[in-house]
């Protein structure tokens, strides 16, 4: 069980809210003390936006243990709409909905569930855009 | 319907009269339910059941990656979207739910959290059965009236279960709704003008600790409790000084299935047109905490300024909270700032029964 390594991420793994640093803007998951770049101390608060585009997938059919329920289960890369590139599960889609190129959203989900007894993770995952047709 | 409760209505509570709620109204609504269907007939194929007289159509499936806190989330978020307010301000969140994931450990922290609204003052979890999502309503309206918050996130939000081959198994669904509560403004969405409570000890449906799926008694779920406490609790609306059944234009009761709403509708004499836009069980099934207050949703997704919305819930165990809501100017500008219940409810994939088993975690894995 990973409780603090998961708690000192939750407000990046719940909202994509993060620390940018203000000297060369390089991203943080949480608050350092220095940047892992540039070694400025001045981080600013952002939130990523929280709705992109699926440059690309593939469909994981021999997963690691802990997420063998899951399977099988889609990763995608996508462009958010600030330009940052992140790697997220995919969800609630039907098998023909996903194509390179579709409007995703983030949504919140568990991500893995340590056993009976452990700490349930929660995080984002990206689902297609919900059709307001 | 020839029994005492019919005849004469239930005995009156001993809380008194209604309660005058003026100044308390909601300012974001967010409902949420999953993507997943199963079709009442695809059930009722495997227990070999007729394909006719199913309670509901068709339920709401969890995804495998959902819970009550996850789509506590969605819901808020979509309540958020249209309250239009920064979240630090929101200071109590309670969440109604009798499937929440951690026995020990609040469900509120982790929406507060998701919506940038940590910390809060006040985070809790609250059950009784279905009604634990207006029972939340009730407390964050008396917390703003006091003035201890100055905003309050109410959820109902379930994951419900239905034992393999029950009857429940047909309608017992998932969803959550929330409703962001405040003071009422210019940007109101619509005013809590009146809250009457109807609460006994009656032991209909209950589920002991550790146990998986919930017991219920039956028949004896009808008019010993869910009629007798519904309409004790709207009956108390109507008294003395109370409202007319002309004054309201809208009615939602807590939906276990099609049948009980539209009893107790006749029972008061209202109206289908009243009635059918917040029916929504044939669509959705029984999502517990959130039943009757995605009703609501359904409802203020089409409510007009100046109308009145009369919503009961009802929780086993039993009781049943009744609101009297006044629309307000507020609903025009933030209506369409976030997802309406209906592109949810078009928005679906039908499973199988096998399917069906992997979603809700029947399948042992070792």
């Amino acid at each position: 069980m990973r409780v603090t390594g998961y708690w000192r991420n939750i407000s990046f793994l719940y909202r994509l809210a993060g620390w940018k640093c203000t000297h060369c803007g390089a991203f943080h998951h949480y608050k350092p003390v220095i940047c892992r770049r540039c070694r400025s101390r001045e981080f600013t608060q952002v939130e990523l936006p929280g709705s992109g585009r699926l440059i690309a997938y593939t469909v994981i059919r021999s997963p690691p243990k802990e997420f063998e329920r899951y399977a099988p289960y889609s990763i995608g890369l996508i462009e958010l709409e600030d330009g940052t590139k992140i790697l997220s599960q995919l969800t609630d889609f039907k098998e023909d909905e996903l194509r390179d190129g579709i409007r995703v959203e983030a949504v919140f989900r568990k991500v893995r569930v340590n056993g009976e007894q452990g700490i349930i993770e929660y995080g984002y995952k990206f689902r297609p855009v919900l059709s307001r047709s | 319907m020839s029994s005492t409760i019919f005849k004469r209505g239930p005995e009156k509570s001993s809380g008194g009269d209604m309660v005058k709620l003026g100044g308390v109204a909601i300012q974001g609504y967010g409902g949420y339910i999953p993507r997943y269907r199963i079709r009442a007939e695809e059930i009722g194929r495997m227990w070999g059941q007729d394909k006719s007289g199913f309670p509901v159509a068709e339920k709401t499936v969890a995804g495998i990656d959902e819970d009550a806190a996850t789509m506590a989330v969605e819901a808020a978020r979509i309540a958020l979207r249209r309250a239009k307010i920064d979240p630090r301000r929101i200071g109590a969140v309670y969440v109604g739910s009798e499937s929440k994931p951690y026995a020990v450990k609040p469900t509120g922290t982790i929406v507060a959290e998701a919506i940038g609204a940590s910390p809060t003052k006040l985070a809790a979890d609250l059950e009784f059965a279905c009604k634990a999502g207006s029972e939340a309503m009730a407390i964050i309206a008396s917390l703003i009236r006091s003035g201890q918050v100055e905003y309050g996130l109410a959820i109902g939000a379930d994951t419900a279960q239905g034992r393999p081959g029950d009857a429940l198994e047909y309608t017992a669904a998932s969803g959550a709704a929330a409703f962001i509560l405040g003071k009422t403004d210019h940007r109101a969405i619509a005013e809590i003008e009146a809250w009457s409570g109807y609460a006994t000890d009656t032991p209909d449906f209950w589920r002991r600790p550790g146990d998986r799926y919930p017991m219920h008694a039956a028949r004896f779920t009808g008019e010993p409790a869910y009629f007798k406490h519904i309409i004790g609790a709207v009956q108390s609306l109507l008294e003395n000084d109370g409202y007319t059944l002309n004054e309201i234009d809208y009615v939602i009761f807590h939906q276990p299935n099609m049948k009980f709403p539209l009893a107790v509708a006749k029972y008061f004499k209202v109206g289908q047109e009243k009635v059918s836009p917040g029916l929504i069980a044939n669509f959705v099934g029984n999502t517990y905490s959130a039943c009757s207050l995605l009703g609501l949703v359904n409802v203020l997704d089409q409510a007009q300024p100046g109308q009145r919305i009369l919503v009961a819930s009802y929780g086993s165990g039993a009781g049943s909270d009744a609101f009297v809501l006044r629309v307000l100017d507020g609903i025009l500008e933030k209506r369409d700032l976030a997802p309406k219940l209906a592109e949810f409810i078009r928005n679906k994939i039908y499973i199988d029964y096998s399917t069906y088993l992997k979603l809700r975690d029947e399948i042992l894995m070792r």
